[in-house]
């Protein structure tokens, strides 16, 4: 297979055993989330932890890195036992975990977030030179080479994920955790990831490795260890490992692969719904035009920063529109704010549920019901009833892991707590939908369940934007794709064009532009 | 791991805990006598003078439960006092157009904060000390820097007079609250806030009218502070713009914050707010009744406040509990 020639320098599983983890169990409020899971690291290998939503990884990462004390089970660093209390204590263990949204401070330089709390220090005061050197030196060895005096929010999460990598090496790590470090990175950004991390396993290093790309899995680890509700499903290595059987694994449920490369239904004729003619924003995208009709589903397609985040952000009203014209059933209308696209029965899934999406300590009812009580304003009170009754209706419709309604969603998982923010936007009855990413950092399960809801959807007659960097999404569920390219619209692949090759060849810049 | 309790809940266990100490150590605090078809008593007291810290308070949950702080408080209540007073020396006005006028003015003063709030982005400290500060220079500059005393029947029993027995203070209070927890749960304004002030993105991308919700959390708080100079003004029967409502914010925070609604914005409470009102005012009053050196008050008061937050941190009760444990 192509992945195993790639990784034909991979050490076998030979490799001394660094940490095992036996047993390990762990009880919330109404949930076991690890119910005796075990798992074992070697020196020298990337091991991915895998599972969907609430499977029990980020809980195993957080017992790994001392944020939570396990209810029982023991850990063993070099067969010797250790009971991490804090990320601190972990650390100090030589622990170290690289998450998602990089948790340094945007503000400071990158050489004083590579020395945080343990500066260099001359005659009493920090020695900002040695600081500089000894970040601009730990960099280089992770061929990034940036100016250390420059302020970490200057870069690109990139190279943010990099100097956080180069803190945890300077700090003597011998496990890193590397959770969902690729979701915001395209696809040169990860391979320079891929050859770091894989510079750090031939130094010896144990990786534990969180990422939804399964193609990214396959590049790059050695050993998979599965999780499923909580439970311990499976450690397999890599090679001779196929898709399927992982997938398999993970879902609890066979999955034929024959039906992840189809294409959407084709919708009935109807005149267009949303159309947009050369829409942009200075500073923002340009040049958007499409159009969609009910039924259909449209989708921006691009690396990131191309402007594909901006593009929904336009159509919705968050940003205004300076140029171009939007046509809304043959009619012009200028979108001026979220308020005024929620009248015209738009909505919009953002991209950053955390930070845009959801209200994480109003309840999984009040948050459903968010954007309809908005459109009635705020006299006309949904009474409790029917909040509640709206609230059942989507949290059985669409599946929501919830114990009930009144569950705080920030405590919800990713993919569950991205169901409830569809759902708020369905139950405002749209006509048009605009979904920015909705399957990130979610699980393959929700991900297929959110793709039928999609098809669902457009079944009974809304017209759907969506926004994904996995082309296979794209091309599954879209009828027309716009294809963007910095910040500008530069091709527009419609019915049979759509496939991925072409969509990467015009993002590339090939002979498809139209 | 166990749900810990609310944090309204133990605000209510600590005023428990004071009405219980006075049970045991000062006579008659209980005794409620009938004269003349009124109540008298250190209860009734307790909620007669609780009334203008509740008013500010229950316009304060909200505008903290949208993230925000108003500091303008006091100044409001001696701008309010102010304009009344005024009104019924210099021109004998009538008591309702004393009110509305009254009324009005922090109305608008209220919707001042909130639309260098909302529509500024000015950070709300830093806007509403604007009004802090030149509020009550507004003040003295309509009092001239007198103090202005008035005789005004109407005005007087703002604060003197009664109603089924209860002080009008009370009344007003009571109906304050009535108001202010309509517009807070029957219409769908609270939730409104609470989205606001838990992620304003989110609010603002799901079609919540973030700045209405503010100026309306602002204008309330306006409205509440000046009603509460009204029955200020009332008690003393005069309007004195160097210490009419002063610190009045302070006591509106605390109460709000013993109360269990957090500074960090989101749920609020007002049930919680009037705990933590009344928890301020039964220490008050259980300190002069008991023939405590006044100038112990702030000190008291300071040291009760602590002790209701410290028994709402969960942080705070682990540790003591683990020592105990370890112990």
């Amino acid at each position: 297979m192509a992945e195993d020639a790639l990784n034909r320098d991979r050490p076998a599983d030979s490799g001394p055993e660094l940490l095992r983890m036996r047993g390990i169990r762990k009880e919330f409020p109404g949930v076991l989330a690890l119910d005796g899971v075990d798992f074992t690291l070697r020196a020298g290998e990337i091991h991915a932890l895998m599972g969907e939503n609430g499977a029990g990884k980020s809980t195993l990462i957080k017992v790994l890195t001392g944020v939570h004390a396990p209810d029982s089970g023991t850990i063993e660093l070099d067969g010797r036992p250790i009971r991490p209390r804090s990320a601190h204590d972990a650390v100090a263990l030589g622990i170290s975990t690289v998450y998602q949204e990089v948790n340094l401070v945007p503000y400071l330089s990158v050489a004083e977030n590579f020395v945080l709390g343990r500066e260099p220090r001359r005659l009493g005061r920090i020695d900002w030179r040695e600081a500089n050197r000894r970040a601009a030196e730990a960099l280089a060895r992770l061929e990034v080479r940036v100016d250390p005096a420059s302020s970490l929010g200057s870069h690109s999460l990139a190279v943010q994920q990099m100097v956080a990598i180069a803190r945890a090496l300077d700090q003597n790590a011998r496990i890193l955790v590397l959770d969902e470090p690729t979701s915001s990175l395209d696809a040169r950004e990860v391979e320079r990831l891929f050859e770091v991390m894989r510079r750090l396993r031939a130094e010896g290093l144990g990786i534990l490795f969180v990422s939804h790309f399964l193609d990214q899995v396959f590049a790059v680890s050695d050993r998979f260890t599965v999780l499923r509700n909580g439970r311990l499903v499976g450690e397999l290595p890599a090679r001779g490992t196929t898709r399927l059987q992982l997938v398999s694994l993970m879902l609890g449920r066979e999955v034929d692969e024959e039906t992840l490369a189809k294409r959407p239904e084709p919708a009935a004729p109807a005149p267009p719904m949303v159309e947009a003619r050369a829409l942009g924003r200075r500073g923002s995208v340009e040049g958007l035009g499409f159009s969609v009709a009910p039924g259909e589903t449209v989708g921006l397609a691009g690396l990131l920063g191309s402007g594909r985040t901006e593009s929904a952000r336009l159509l919705f009203g968050a940003d205004r529109a300076d140029r171009g014209e939007l046509r809304l059933d043959g009619r012009r209308v200028r979108v001026r704010s979220p308020r005024h696209a929620l009248r015209l029965r738009f909505g919009f899934c953002p991209e950053d549920r955390k930070s845009s999406g959801i209200v994480p300590n109003l309840s999984v009812r009040e948050n459903i019901v968010l954007a309809l009580q908005a459109r009635r304003g705020w006299l006309r009170r949904l009474s409790l009833r029917r909040q509640r009754e709206i609230a059942d209706r989507f949290i059985r419709a669409l599946g929501i892991a919830t114990p009930d309604a009144e569950k705080p969603v920030g405590t919800l998982s990713g993919g569950n707590q991205q169901k409830v923010i569809l759902a708020r936007w369905l139950a405002s009855e749209p006509r048009f939908l605009i979904l920015d990413e909705p399957t990130r950092g979610i699980d393959v399960g929700s991900k297929a369940e959110i793709e039928r809801l999609m098809a669902d959807l457009r079944k009974e007659g809304l017209a759907i934007l969506f926004v994904s960097s996995e082309l296979e999404e794209v091309v599954r569920n879209c009828h027309r794709v716009c294809v963007l390219r910095d910040r500008r619209q530069v091709g527009l692949l419609e019915g049979d064009r759509v496939d991925a090759g072409a969509i990467l060849r015009t993002i590339a810049g090939g002979g498809e532009d139209a | 791991m166990r749900r810990s309790l609310h944090p309204t809940v133990w605000a209510f266990l600590a005023w428990l805990l004071l009405l219980a100490v006075n049970l045991a150590f000062t006579p008659g605090f209980f005794s409620v006598e009938v004269r003349d078809g009124r109540f008298y008593g250190s209860l009734i007291d307790v909620l007669n003078h609780s009334s203008p810290v509740l008013l500010a308070a229950l316009g304060m949950t909200l505008v903290i439960a949208t993230k925000g702080v108003d500091l303008s408080v006091g100044s409001v209540v001696a701008i309010s006092g102010a304009v009344a007073a005024l009104m019924v020396t210099k021109g004998q006005a009538p008591l309702p157009t004393v009110v509305a006028v009254s009324v009005g003015v922090g109305l608008a003063l209220g919707l001042w904060n909130g639309l260098l709030v909302s529509v500024f982005g000015i950070q709300p400290m830093v806007a509403t000390l604007v009004l802090m500060v030149s509020g009550r220079g507004i003040a003295q500059l309509l009092t001239d820097g007198q103090i202005i005393t008035f005789q005004d029947p109407g005005l007087a029993s703002v604060a003197g007079g009664s109603l089924l027995g209860l002080p009008n203070p009370v009344v007003v209070a009571a109906c304050g609250l009535a108001v202010v927890a309509a517009l807070a749960r029957w219409t769908a304004f609270g939730t409104m806030v609470e989205a606001v002030g838990d992620n304003e993105r989110a609010a603002h991308l799901a079609g919540v009218p973030t700045r209405w919700v503010k100026l309306g959390a602002y204008a309330v708080c306006g409205v509440g502070s000046a009603i509460a100079g009204l029955i200020v003004c009332s008690y003393t029967k005069a309007a004195d713009a160097n210490n009419a409502g002063l610190y009045l914010e302070l006591d509106a925070i605390l109460a709000v914050v013993a109360g269990g609604t957090a500074m960090t914005g989101g749920r609020f409470t007002l049930v919680g707010t009037v705990v933590g009102a009344l928890i301020l005012q039964t220490l008050t009053t259980t300190i002069l009744t008991k023939g405590v050196p006044v100038q112990w008050t702030l000190v008291v008061k300071a040291v009760a406040v602590l002790a209701v937050c410290l028994l709402q941190s969960d942080q705070f009760r682990r540790t003591v509990l683990a020592r105990r444990l370890a112990a």
